[in-house]
């Protein structure tokens, strides 16, 4: 009899839709059917008893070609590589649980290494705005219960987070809001005329990059103050009619994406967003939220700030003291400037995202890629290991985009041998620990790692 | 004033932080204690002389004692972090957070610095002849009490992000500066002597900015009330005279409410 | 495991009615045992040495969401004012106001610490809450999830049904595995997601259509009806404002006619925490004065209510709260950055820095008013030292308010650092206390009674033979005590030994070993309730934004639990 499994979180974006209902064979080998998901998570969780799985950490060789290894000389090689290296970093946790986060940490503490998530080249900007401005926002239900206002500023949902409109914002019948769409009015400020736009009541085109100044354009007209005729091409009637609608919510969620944090002046278009979300709290209740990416992005930003006050961008390489500040010690900046010497990409493809600049910088040294999948940065690695696939294949607790802990489930075995993030780390740390031992008994000769290095 | 003269010899591999490189740290030590001193390069804690030799002695306060740093420093983070008195001399370039939090004595860099240069300044001065990335005079990560006084003098242009919750004290730009001054400013004086990009006195609540070539994209939150005529660093001009940001909050003061100042030069 | 036998100090367990006798203590096994019953023990000398009960801290807020926002938002509390990594600890220790978990369980137990009780826990968040605790170190913790603005709660209070409250209040308690019914600003936080609040106890809650009175007295009712081992524990309304002791007074008659019915050892039916922030006169900021001593006279008279400090310490700190109107109120007030986090049925947080000066006449008054609450206690085993943490100081300053209370000289000496000194004298009444007071008193306030409010007290707070071996010992002789305050404050802020479960965890103020730590909480048998199940699968049907299935923690998050059983069936 298959068995089917209700209940389950997905593991493709922050919305974390956790209503999936996962039909797996038999032997429990293989998902047969996953309900509720949106194409993009359907995918994942079928992709993950597909053929190519890869089983076994697999090591350059001096032919350019892999050969397979066992895990403890995987574990063995990466802790000398950060044993060794002056300034390592560790990169990515988009895509693992919150118990992987807290190990890797351990490691990056042990190691001096610098530890980052993907948020660096992502919702980095967003953080930047929440240190200098606050945060006013709460969580995807009270949208769903209370809003009669909706305003989507440089984000398009309706491809980068499927489910995001059907269960929390737009359409969702809550208690306050049983009349659901037909109750709620839909601002969505966008230079493109997305997917989304076509379901909004008002699409403000802003000129791109000129984010900024139609926030303060709304700023300065909701204390009354005269604004130009238009700004950021909006006309000013257009802009006085929306800030009425604001003003005159009763509950308001401002969503904002990519769109806004990452186009020109990035963390700054975020704190005036906040500024302006501060301001109509004058008048009623508003909130403000990012569209965080990956099912987990946010949780790397909670585990370390409750270990160590910074959510992302920590340089650990002091060993006794905690040190962040983005733009120095950001993943892009320090491969930019050359500034690492040993690179672990860990449940991400920093292959893919970083400026090739970064990554040719990067390649000088050794790579080290954790993931379950092939991915571009497995393919450039020195060494790669498999990890089972959180939310499909190991369990564990992860922040949806409103930070609430989502508790994830697995619905099948990893492929046999495979072991998770969380294991990996602790198996690291105990061999780091070993390595320092070793080195305080036999002074400082250095057990270098054996293996090739990829070719740059 | 004695002088200590550190020159790069020995060039390290990634980055030096040399928080360390101060008069306060260099007062009272003689140059073989000055060589001991720790600098770090990633996890690895040095002594100064494995990558600098050094010459001379520190003088017997902070005041008293001048530091001339030789060869290419454009690897060298956190020269004069927090330095109290006394005189850096940074003969080329160097890399960031020279002059952070700085509260007095003089730092001159004959060439360019990077970024964070300045950031949380209390007093003193910091002059560069060339060019400074971003964040010059900003305020570190959070912290809403920015640059408090002294002065920082850019001769070439500045990046952006230049003195984010200014609170104090004066920067004075030679060239142009690129998006984003004073926001959040509460405070002090930026001149720019070129031109702005744009996003000048963001969500500003006070202090004063003088922009003597063109603004590219004003905000809208910004609104010209008359022309005046003033002595700006020794010179005196006229300008138009704006008030904002009109967007944000402003204290009232005697019954009257507080805008910050924009200036351009007509 | 290992004997210890802790000799020839000075013990005072107010548990026991020991009051400063030279005695020894004896360990085995983790417990407190009877010195007779060792074979071997290890003898620490405790000779000229202050024993007690390891501390019991009744409401700090060290783990969860809104501590994490004001951990996360603010990085200069960290910058330059983070300790450099001890060496004979695990993890680095980051923050100042805001610690890390690991600061925080190292902190805690180099005071003598060994139990905290997380002052809100936001039930939609609680797998939160239990990740960080299985991040503190040493210390044991409890979790309160928060009541007093929960749809549930409010529906069912509102047509008086106490019965359905308790199931779902038991259920609750197994679901989020918290500890006691936290209520803070009961309404308002509810009326805030209208960006309202709920201005007096009579005020009703926006479409609720029930007053913040009537849900504080329905939760004591379903508080005494289930038994629980801690009372309800009160924020009351309009915290924080001028005038606002006679709302405090009259959230505290709201507990008359109620009497204690559990099985713990509790006698109170109503803790109203942070007292401090209640207890103002006047009607504007101008006038704004202390009425400390109206309110501490009333809760003199009353044997079924207890209360805690909520200290203000004078220092840069970082308020936090799930009264979330009053964040907001607060960041209209000093402008700085304001995190707000509404949960949906549930509650509310705001987190807003705050600087505490001693320049600033309003703080040097709250200052007075919260050492007026201590030293107008006649009972200390129902006057709690806190501060709230962090809201009105860190509780790493907990030594220093020890050191105010102990100390008229420490007062004036903290007193000549006010601008307005004679401002604050004239509306408080500080000036004119002589009191000091003594050790025994100290852990009346510091282990004893707030293990006796909690419930906890056959476990924590004392040090009779069968209670957990947990012990502190300060380098204070009550025979010889320093003249110096600043000495005392030594003493009180880094313990020459503590025992934690019968093991050594600090020596001379240095942790120097990690014991596990364990997760209180408190298991309700309640008979079956259809009514209250089919709500709760409504509820979730419609309302929350996760599954009912995901909702409850799940056992593998719980980290090396000690459940407190309560069974009403019987």
């Amino acid at each position: 009899m298959p068995k089917r499994i209700e209940n389950v979180g997905c593991p493709y974006c922050g919305v974390c839709c956790d209503d999936l209902v996962v039909t797996v064979s038999d032997d429990g080998k293989k998902i047969l059917e996953v309900e509720n998901a949106c194409a993009i998570g359907n995918q994942i969780f079928h992709h993950a008893t597909s053929e190519g799985r890869i089983k076994l950490p697999r090591l350059r060789q001096p032919d350019g070609t892999y050969k397979d290894i066992s895990y403890d000389e995987a574990v063995d090689y990466a802790a000398k590589v950060l044993y060794n290296a002056k300034k390592p970093l560790i990169y990515g946790f988009g895509s693992t649980n919150c118990e992987g986060m807290a190990a890797a940490a351990k490691v990056a503490e042990r190691a001096g290494a610098v530890l980052d998530n993907c948020a660096s080249i992502c919702h980095g900007s967003s953080f930047l705005a929440i240190f200098d401005n606050g945060y006013p926002s709460c969580t995807l239900g009270e949208t769903k219960n209370r809003a009669d206002v909706i305003v989507y500023w440089g984000a398009n949902p309706a491809h980068a987070h499927p489910r995001h409109m059907s269960r929390y914002s737009i359409f969702p019948r809550g208690f306050f809001t049983g009349k659901g769409h037909k109750s709620r009015k839909i601002i969505v400020i966008d230079p493109r005329h997305t997917d989304t736009a076509q379901v909004a009541d008002i699409h403000l085109q802003v000129k791109q990059g000129y984010d900024y100044d139609l926030f303060d354009a709304f700023r300065t007209a909701a204390r009354g103050h005269e604004i130009p005729a238009e700004v950021a091409g909006i006309k000013r009637e257009k802009i006085l009619e929306v800030v009425e609608i604001m003003k005159k919510a009763r509950f308001g969620t401002i969503f904002y994406g990519m769109g806004l944090c990452h186009s020109d002046g990035r963390n700054h278009n975020v704190d005036i967003a906040i500024s302006l979300t501060r301001d109509l709290n004058d008048y009623t209740k508003w909130t403000i939220m990012a569209m965080r990416g990956h099912y987990n992005i946010t949780g790397p930003g909670a585990v370390w700030s409750w270990q160590y006050g910074f959510p992302y961008c920590l340089d650990l390489t002091k060993k006794d003291i905690a040190h962040m500040n983005p733009g120095e010690t950001s993943s892009v900046d320090l491969a930019m400037r050359d500034e690492v010497d040993a690179f672990i990409n860990i449940g991400t493809d920093a292959g893919a995202h970083f400026p090739i600049e970064a990554v040719k910088h990067l390649k000088k040294h050794p790579w080290i890629t954790i993931d379950p999948n092939i991915c571009m940065a497995s393919e450039i690695s020195d060494l790669h290991i498999p990890v089972g696939i959180v939310g499909v294949e190991v369990p564990g607790i992860v922040y949806r985009m409103d930070n609430v802990p989502i508790q994830y489930r697995k619905v099948i075995d990893p492929p046999e041998g495979v072991i998770s993030d969380e294991e990996l780390f602790e198996r690291i740390h105990k061999r780091l620990s070993e390595l320092e031992a070793e080195e305080t008994a036999k002074g400082p000769a250095k057990a270098a790692p054996e293996g090739a290095r990829a070719e740059e | 004033m004695k002088t200590v003269t550190l020159t790069l010899t020995n060039p390290s591999e990634l980055f030096i932080e040399g928080q360390n490189i101060t008069p306060d740290n260099f007062a009272g030590r003689k140059a073989a204690e000055i060589a001991a001193l720790d600098v770090w390069e990633g996890k690895q804690k040095s002594p100064l002389g494995k990558y600098f030799t050094v010459e001379g002695d520190g003088g017997a306060t902070a005041e008293e004692t001048k530091i001339v740093l030789r060869g290419d420093c454009t690897r060298v983070k956190r020269i004069g972090q927090q330095m109290t008195a006394g005189e850096i001399v940074i003969e080329g370039n160097a890399d960031m957070y020279i002059g952070g939090w700085m509260k007095g004595g003089k730092i001159h860099v004959k060439g360019n610095v990077d970024s964070f240069c300045g950031i949380g300044m209390e007093g003193g001065e910091l002059v560069v002849d060339g060019n400074a990335a971003h964040h010059l005079g900003s305020s570190p990560r959070g912290e809403w009490r920015g640059m408090q006084g002294g002065v920082i003098r850019v001769a070439g242009n500045a990046g952006n992000d230049t003195a984010t919750f200014i609170n104090g004290g004066t920067i004075v730009i030679g060239g142009d500066a690129d998006i984003h001054i004073s926001t959040h400013g509460e405070g002090g004086t930026v001149i720019v002597k070129g031109n702005a990009k744009g996003r000048v006195g963001g969500q500003m609540v006070k202090g004063d900015i003088y922009v003597y070539g063109t603004i590219e994209n004003p905000l809208p939150g910004f609104s010209m009330v008359d022309e005046v005529e003033q002595e700006v660093d020794g010179e005196t001009a006229r300008f138009a005279h704006y008030i904002g940001d009109l967007g944000e909050r402003h204290p009232t003061s005697k019954g009257k409410t507080v805008y910050a100042n924009l200036y351009t030069k007509l | 495991m290992s004997e210890l036998l802790i000799r020839n100090g000075f013990v005072f367990d107010p548990l026991q009615g020991i009051k400063g006798d030279r005695m020894d203590i004896g360990v085995k096994d983790g417990k407190i045992v009877e010195t007779n019953a060792l074979s071997s023990p290890k003898t620490i000398d405790a000779a000229g040495m202050t024993v007690m009960a390891g501390g019991v801290d009744i409401h700090s807020h060290v783990v969860g969401p809104k501590v994490n926002v004001g951990r996360l938002f603010r990085p200069e509390d960290k910058l330059f004012k983070s300790p450099h990594k001890s060496p004979t600890c695990n993890r680095m220790e980051m923050g100042c106001s805001v610690p890390s978990t690991f600061k925080t369980g190292y902190d805690y137990a180099r005071m003598g610490y060994v139990f905290v009780n997380e002052a809100a826990m936001p039930p939609l968040h609680s797998p939160h809450v239990h990740e960080e605790i299985r991040d503190t170190p040493i210390i044991d913790n409890a979790a309160m999830p928060v009541f007093g603005n929960n749809w549930f709660t409010l529906e069912y209070l509102k047509n008086n049904e106490i019965e359905n409250n308790a199931a779902y209040t038991a259920w609750l308690l197994r679901a989020t595995r918290g500890f006691g019914l936290k209520v803070v600003n009961p309404g308002g936080s509810e009326a805030w997601g209208w960006g309202l609040n709920c201005a007096n106890i009579h005020e009703s809650v926006p479409y609720f259509d029930i007053t913040p009175a009537e849900i504080v007295k329905g939760l004591i009712e379903t508080n005494e009806y289930l038994g629980l081992p801690h009372s309800v524990h009160l924020h009351a309304n309009n915290l924080g404002n001028p005038g606002n002791y006679v709302d405090t007074l009259e959230s505290l008659k709201l507990a008359e006619g109620y009497a204690p019915k559990n099985d713990f050892g509790r006698d109170q039916v109503l803790h109203l925490t942070h007292l401090q922030f209640h207890s103002y006169g006047g009607d504007s900021w101008g006038n704004f004065e202390s009425r400390a001593k109206d309110v501490m006279d009333y809760v003199n008279t009353r044997d079924n209510l207890t209360v805690d400090m909520g200290q203000v310490t004078l220092d840069e700190t970082t308020t936090m709260t799930a009264d979330g109107p009053f964040e907001h109120h607060l960041c209209s007030l000093n402008h700085l950055k304001w995190a707000n986090v509404d949960v949906e049925l549930e509650t509310a947080a705001g987190v807003v820095p705050y600087i505490y000066s001693p320049k600033v006449k309003v703080c040097t008054i709250q200052w007075a008013v919260g050492l007026e609450i201590g030293l107008y206690a006649k009972d200390p085993m129902r006057t709690f030292i806190t501060t709230d943490h962090p809201n009105a100081g860190p509780f790493t300053r907990y030594p220093q308010v020890i050191t105010w209370l102990m100390s008229r000289a420490a007062r004036d000496a903290t007193m000549k650092t006010f601008k307005w000194l004679d401002r604050t004298i004239d509306a408080t009444s500080i000036d004119g206390i002589d009191r000091e007071l003594g050790l025994y008193e100290i852990a009346q306030m510091t282990r004893a009674g707030p293990a006796k409010a909690l419930g906890i007290s056959n476990t924590y707070g004392g040090l009779a033979p069968g209670m957990d071996a947990d012990i502190a010992v300060y380098a204070l002789n009550p025979e010889d005590m320093p003249s110096d305050p600043a000495m005392i404050e030594k003493a009180f802020a880094r313990c020459a030994l503590l025992v934690k479960d019968g093991i050594v965890t600090v020596r001379d103020g240095e942790v120097v070993a990690e014991p596990a730590k364990r997760t209180v909480w408190v298991d309700v048998k309640v008979p079956e309730n259809a009514q209250v199940q089919r709500d709760i699968y409504e509820h979730f049907l419609r309302h929350y934004s996760v599954k009912l299935d995901n909702y409850s923690l799940f056992e593998e998050h719980l980290h090396n639990p000690r459940v407190i059983e309560v069974d009403t069936t019987q």
